[in-house]
């Protein structure tokens, strides 16, 4: 999260797009700043200067503005096009279970070792000899 | 039953090992896997290099299998990947369509006389809209289509011998033994 916050404001390439409104301009930079850069493995398009990242912001303005998508819509138009890599958000399917599962799985081991601790039986108490030799050695010092 | 306690970290840090080999040997990050794998190549409309006035459309692609090549003469990669291209060309029967990708035309055509034509036609996409359609992030790459026009597999970075040789004739070989015969094929 931080190399992506430092990206954006880092490079930030300025496009000159006009919108028809400040929602509308505020969606595209929601759905810019969402999106990965396929070439840049951790910049978002928002943050690149990749003529790739170019054409695909030019791509989401076309379909926000001339095609009248939904959010969702694009998401699926870019998803369908460049995978699952351009949505920082992995969708929840079998090659990412262990992915989405992986701290479910932690939290159980975790609290089974803790557990085990707990339980475990307090030391014994000391014997009438012990607990003697015990003061003698306090009082020593 | 203590001791084997001992052992615990050890087995965190051998799995941390293996794990961390598999994510960073085994598979290449900037391979991305193509979304268009197993998938109908996406519809277009496009002018042909060299000739505007000429469109070509999906259909184009259809019949048999096709090798759809994405190029440009500002990338290096595709100059060294040009020469298996025409040595696949000379040597198989395989067809293969250029994509001229965000491309300066006279210099593409210059480098079509200069270094040979390997491309039964080449498509010409000046502003990279059919390539944002392909999913293409980079030149050069491949994608092999069966006669249906189906994505069987798809090339990132340059196809050389290798994989020609391990990558695409096994596929195409399957592909031509499972289509008919055609006449005069």
């Amino acid at each position: 999260m931080i190399l992506v916050g430092t990206a954006t404001w880092a490079a930030a390439p300025v496009d000159t797009y006009s919108f028809r409104d400040a929602q509308e301009e505020s969606r595209y930079r929601a759905l810019i700043d969402e999106f990965r850069c396929p070439k840049c493995l951790n910049t978002n398009l928002s943050g690149s200067d990749a003529p790739i990242a170019m054409d695909l912001r030019r791509k989401v303005y076309r379909l926000l503005t001339d095609d009248h998508l939904s959010d969702d819509e694009i998401r699926t138009y870019l998803q369908e096009r460049y995978g699952d890599f351009v949505l920082y958000d992995p969708p929840f399917k079998p090659a990412t279970w262990a992915l989405w599962l992986a701290p479910v799985g932690f939290v159980f081991i975790s609290g089974f070792v803790l557990l085990r601790v707990l339980r475990q039986s307090p030391a014994e108490p000391l014997s009438e000899s012990e607990t003697e030799r015990l003061r003698i050695i306090l009082d020593d010092n | 039953m203590k001791r084997t306690g001992l052992f615990i970290p050890l087995g965190v840090f051998l799995l941390i090992i293996i794990i961390g080999y598999a994510g960073f040997s085994l598979t290449d990050p900037h391979q991305l896997p193509s979304a268009l794998l197993g998938k109908a190549f996406p519809e277009f409309t496009v002018p042909l290099l060299g000739d505007s006035g000429t469109h070509v459309d999906r259909s184009a692609l259809l019949g048999k299998p096709v090798l759809v090549n994405v190029w440009a003469t500002w990338c290096p990669t595709c100059k060294a990947e040009h020469d298996e291209l025409m040595r696949i060309n000379a040597l198989s029967e395989l067809r293969i369509v250029g994509v001229n990708y965000k491309d300066d035309e006279r210099l593409a055509l210059k480098w079509l006389a200069d270094y040979g034509d390997p491309y039964d036609f080449t498509m010409q996409d000046l502003d990279g809209s059919l390539g944002v359609e392909l999913g293409v992030y980079g030149a050069p790459e491949s994608f092999l289509l069966n006669a249906e026009g189906t994505v069987i597999y798809k090339r990132v970075g340059e196809i050389n011998r290798r994989i020609w040789e391990q990558e695409i004739a096994p596929r195409l070989a399957a592909l031509v033994a499972s289509e008919p015969v055609q006449p005069g094929g």
